[in-house]
């Protein structure tokens, strides 16, 4: 029998058939500014790639999460060696203020969006975002004094049985 | 560049098949390449569609899904909901463009 060998259109693979099952957890423990952002930008790169995502805010990663906080978080060169300034001038008053203010403007060069408004984009795009029950209680903070998409408050065991088989990222 | 036939045509697409030459697009290729990924355009998708063409010819790139949401106004939870689970990808691929290489 003659065939006539036609080429296969060339398809991108989406993997929409295949349900990988693939998840990925991310516990956020800074409150820094410059550490919120690798937690955020990655779990907004995982969404987009359709991977279930779900970030844990605990300790000094509860500034994330806190409403009177998420707004004002900050920046430091003190300790940290990759800005390549003298360490005392990080003990400057108001130098925190200033990189602050000047990291804020970078990361806004760039397009990215403020803390409140990076989570509101995560929420959008299905991520799910869970609170420290042991932060909660170190801090007498409740769900009342969080940001309203935060899931839950939970322990540390549930979160782990939440993300069975997950990916994990400590940051 | 390899060359894949499309609704009859011949057209530029990089290995993974995204189209190359931005002018050998047209919306009836579109429907095609939609329909090969499972997808029937509606209005809603078209919206988005041609946010993208529009926002390539002027900025030289792929727009982001951040910036079809901020700049083309169209909810990312709806992006969601209109091409499931990669949206970026999606609509870049339909769109006739590259993927978008921003990080956000």
């Amino acid at each position: 029998m003659n065939r006539v060998n036609t080429a296969p259109a060339i398809v991108p693979n989406f993997d929409d058939d295949t349900a990988t099952g693939r998840k990925l957890a991310i516990i956020c423990s800074k409150g820094n500014l410059d550490m919120a952002y690798p937690g955020l930008v990655l779990a907004n790169a995982a969404l987009g790639e359709g991977v279930e995502t779900h970030l844990f805010f605990t300790f000094w990663g509860f500034d994330v999460i806190t409403k009177s906080r998420m707004h004002d978080l900050k920046f430091t060169p003190l300790g940290n060696t990759a800005t390549h300034l003298p360490q005392g001038l990080g003990g400057i008053p108001g130098m925190t203020a200033m990189a602050t203010h000047m990291m804020k403007r970078q990361i806004a060069d760039v397009g990215v969006p403020e803390v409140p408004e990076f989570l509101e984009q995560i929420v959008a795009s299905g991520g799910h975002l869970w609170a420290c029950r042991m932060s909660a209680d170190m801090m007498h903070l409740t769900e009342a004094d969080l940001y309203e998409e935060v899931e839950g408050i939970i322990s540390a065991a549930d979160f782990i049985e939440k993300t069975e088989g997950a990916q994990l990222l400590f940051i | 560049m390899p060359v894949t036939t499309i609704a009859g045509r011949d057209v530029h697409v990089d290995e993974e098949g995204f189209l190359t030459v931005y002018d050998e697009w047209d919306e009836d290729l579109a429907k095609q390449l939609a329909a090969q990924i499972g997808i029937d355009l509606t209005d809603a998708h078209w919206k988005a569609i041609r946010f993208l063409r529009d926002d390539y010819r002027t900025k030289g790139e792929t727009a982001t899904l951040r910036r079809v949401t901020v700049v083309g106004g169209i909810p990312t939870k709806e992006l969601f909901t209109l091409f499931p689970k990669k949206p970026a990808k999606k609509m870049a691929y339909i769109a006739g463009l590259p993927k978008p290489h921003g990080c956000v």
